[in-house]
């Protein structure tokens, strides 16, 4: 903070104007590295450094953290901005070199690759009525991965109108209704307003409230040409509430936040600069061993909906994979696990990881087309798993439905 | 308290250490009167940070333990239904002819019930703990916003209640949950980490000093072990606390590996965290330290 207080003493007023001004830039590099410091925080951290010592790096630093970080996931980003802003510690501080983000991989989708498909030449291309069906309704059985781009455009558009609710529970919660129990608070208020006289029975009920959802979307290698609409599936849950979404590949990142844009394709690019592993490998039971540490065993996955939507391919440890869907299974209400491959015909979960995960899943479905998505959708809600999950899969897998 | 400095002597003295970066979260939160919302796992010291604060300030602490479900009347205040009643069955059988004064006699303040919200803004000081806000639901969070960014309190048949010096506020999550960007937007936000070697035994030995210097240091350097370990639940400072003090409550003044597997079940509480640490060799950390 030299660059601050190593103004000489001319005007004080002129030295705080240019001490907020270095703060200020320092603030404008943490926005840029993706802290939403809103502009009442900011106000915050200035009246937070002006009741320290502007003038020690320490009190700074952690006006600076308390004020503006809203969350874990935003120390690691503080601490880097800050870093790179006022200098590592001991170092002579360098003045403003407004850090520009790191270059990130983008997701840049190739329109149906034809050399990215698996050799499945029997894929059915639709239903056999294609020619009085209206395109839409084709679309709807299509696999995600072999769309032109136009056919994708119109994909996405249907997929922007998707909701996705969870299955319902009771809260705690309790409403004003018309049948239920009574209500002693508002029908006592109600006599005492009648000076006492006896009057009717108002009553109260429980509510119904959609259960969590939780997304977690495969984004690597082998899932590639489903990521995109898988992903613009999750935008669209999001938009709904009560969701959460995390990517998982190499590393599990939440996505939520980035999610959040009102128009799909903003919250696409913003979900492309957060998340760094794109098409790389999967290590999914140590992902997952990741969330359920760090969220899932907390509350997220308690009692909620989650869905995998990964093909099932294990780099790493089966065994690990298993224990960890053991743990979610015990946690969450439903677990649902979604595979796009399933669709392609002789499919069979030889796949290690998911042959070591399906015990501990409740419903397994497809998730390729739109219409695959839909049925998704429908067992989120509570649609019966019994229908979702096939007897010929059942078969060999005890145990897949709860005790 | 005029700096972090003093902040930092004064929570000490309560038996509570903390670090730089708490000690200048705890100031700003004094000066700027916002509240602090802090976050992080299980039994590291964020409660007992409102109980420190409390009793370094020499004020009450106000505790609101919050569940989903929770409203208005468990949180900030309720009517006294059955007292009314009685009053106005009394005015009765008096007698009692004039129907307005009976009327504004019964929402008067004594029949009014004040719940922790409401306490803490007609005590002053004091200090308000609102615990585990991640378990209330959202509805219940639009609420406290209200209340945290006004410090006052519309009571409609009262009036607005205001509090001449606002409470000093901690807010505490475990994370079960995430909290509304809008609730923490008004908060300074302190995220707790496990303590360091050196600070873990300095807590330990100013909450147990009656706990010999040889064992505290054994049992801390255990728990880190255990931290570093992929366990379900990593243990927090509340468990190396207990454990330290199960073991002085059998009258160890050190501890053994064969020891420290029998007396697991206060630091760790789930099957496969025990059968993990069996698996770990605890003579070799123990032994580390200095046998």
């Amino acid at each position: 903070m030299s660059g601050v207080t190593g103004t000489d003493d001319t005007a004080r007023r002129d030295g705080l104007a240019r001490a907020d001004a270095v703060l200020l830039g320092f603030v404008r590099a943490l926005r840029a590295a993706g802290v939403e410091a809103s502009t009442e925080r900011v106000y915050a951290f200035l009246r937070a450094v002006d009741v320290l010592r502007p003038e020690l790096r320490g009190d700074v630093y952690w006006a600076g953290r308390a004020t503006l970080c809203g969350g874990h996931d935003d120390l690691e980003r503080y601490e880097r901005v800050f870093a790179a802003y006022f200098g590592t510690a001991g170092e002579p501080s360098r003045r403003p070199a407004v850090a520009a983000p790191p270059p990130r991989l983008r997701l840049v989708l190739r329109d149906a690759p034809p050399g990215a498909r698996a050799p499945a030449d029997d894929e059915r291309p639709g239903p056999p009525t294609a020619t009085l069906a209206s395109s839409v309704e084709v679309l709807r059985h299509r696999d995600v991965a072999g769309l032109d781009a136009a056919e994708r455009a119109q994909l996405n558009r249907l997929l922007a109108a998707f909701a996705l609710h969870g299955q319902t529970r009771r809260s705690a919660r309790r409403r004003p209704a018309r049948r239920g129990d009574v209500d002693p608070r508002r029908t006592v208020r109600e006599l005492l307003r009648r000076g006492g006289e006896p009057a009717r029975l108002l009553r109260h009920a429980r509510v119904e409230r959609p259960r969590r959802v939780v997304l977690l979307v495969d984004v690597s290698g082998s899932m590639a040409p489903y990521a995109d609409a898988l992903l613009r599936f999750s935008h669209a849950a999001v938009r709904g509430g009560r969701t959460e979404v995390f990517t998982i590949g190499t590393r599990l990142t939440r996505v939520t936040r980035e999610l959040s844009h009102r128009d799909p394709d903003l919250a696409m690019a913003a979900l492309a600069a957060a998340v760094p592993d794109w098409r790389g490998g999967t290590r999914l039971g140590e992902l997952l061993r990741e969330f359920l540490n760090r969220w899932g065993q907390r509350g997220m996955a308690r009692g909620a909906v989650v869905v995998l939507l990964s093909d099932g391919w294990e780099r790493g440890d089966p065994e690990l994979l298993g224990a960890q869907m053991r743990r979610l299974h015990g946690l969450a209400h439903r677990v649902i696990w979604a595979n796009p491959r399933k669709a392609r015909p002789g499919y069979a979960p030889v796949a290690a990881g998911m042959a070591a995960a399906l015990p501990y899943v409740d419903a397994f479905v497809a998730g390729h087309s739109l219409a695959a998505l839909e049925r998704l959708a429908a067992v989120v809600r509570g649609a019966d798993a019994a229908v979702a999950v096939s007897p010929t899969e059942i078969t060999g897998l005890e145990g897949a439905d709860r005790a | 308290m005029d700096d972090p400095e003093q902040v930092r002597a004064r929570l000490e003295e309560t038996g509570y250490l903390v670090d730089e970066g708490l000690a200048i979260a705890c100031f700003l939160a004094l000066r700027l009167h916002r509240p602090l919302f802090c976050e992080g796992d299980a039994g590291v010291g964020k409660t007992a940070l409102a109980t420190a604060l409390a009793e370094a300030l020499g004020a009450p602490l106000i505790r609101l333990q919050c569940h989903e479900g929770i409203d208005a009347s468990q949180a900030l205040y309720d009517w006294d239904f059955p007292r009314q009643l009685l009053h106005l069955r009394a005015a009765e059988a008096a007698g009692v002819k004039d129907a307005e004064r009976l009327e504004s006699e019964l929402y008067d303040r004594r029949f009014l019930i004040a719940r922790p919200l409401l306490r803490a803004l007609q005590t002053q000081p004091a200090v308000l703990l609102v615990d585990e806000i991640d378990r209330a639901d959202d509805e219940f969070e639009a609420f406290l916003l209200e209340l945290l960014s006004e410090y006052s309190v519309t009571i409609p048949e009262l009036g607005t209640l205001r509090a001449e010096a606002p409470p000093v506020v901690v807010l505490t999550s475990n994370r079960t949950r995430e909290v509304h960007d809008a609730l923490k937007r008004r908060c300074l936000y302190h995220w707790f980490d496990h303590p360091s070697f050196a600070r873990e035994l300095a807590i330990v030995r100013s909450r147990l000093p009656r706990v010999s210097a040889r064992l505290a240091e054994q049992v801390t350097a255990l728990v880190q072990a255990l931290r570093a370990a992929d366990l379900v639940k990593p243990p927090g400072v509340a468990e190396t606390i207990d454990w330290a003090q199960a073991l002085d409550t059998l009258g160890a003044n050190e501890v053994d590996a064969e020891l420290a597997v029998a007396t697991l079940g206060s630091v760790l509480k789930y099957r496969e965290d025990t059968d993990r640490a069996r698996g770990l060799d605890l003579a070799a950390v123990l032994a580390a330290r200095g046998a």
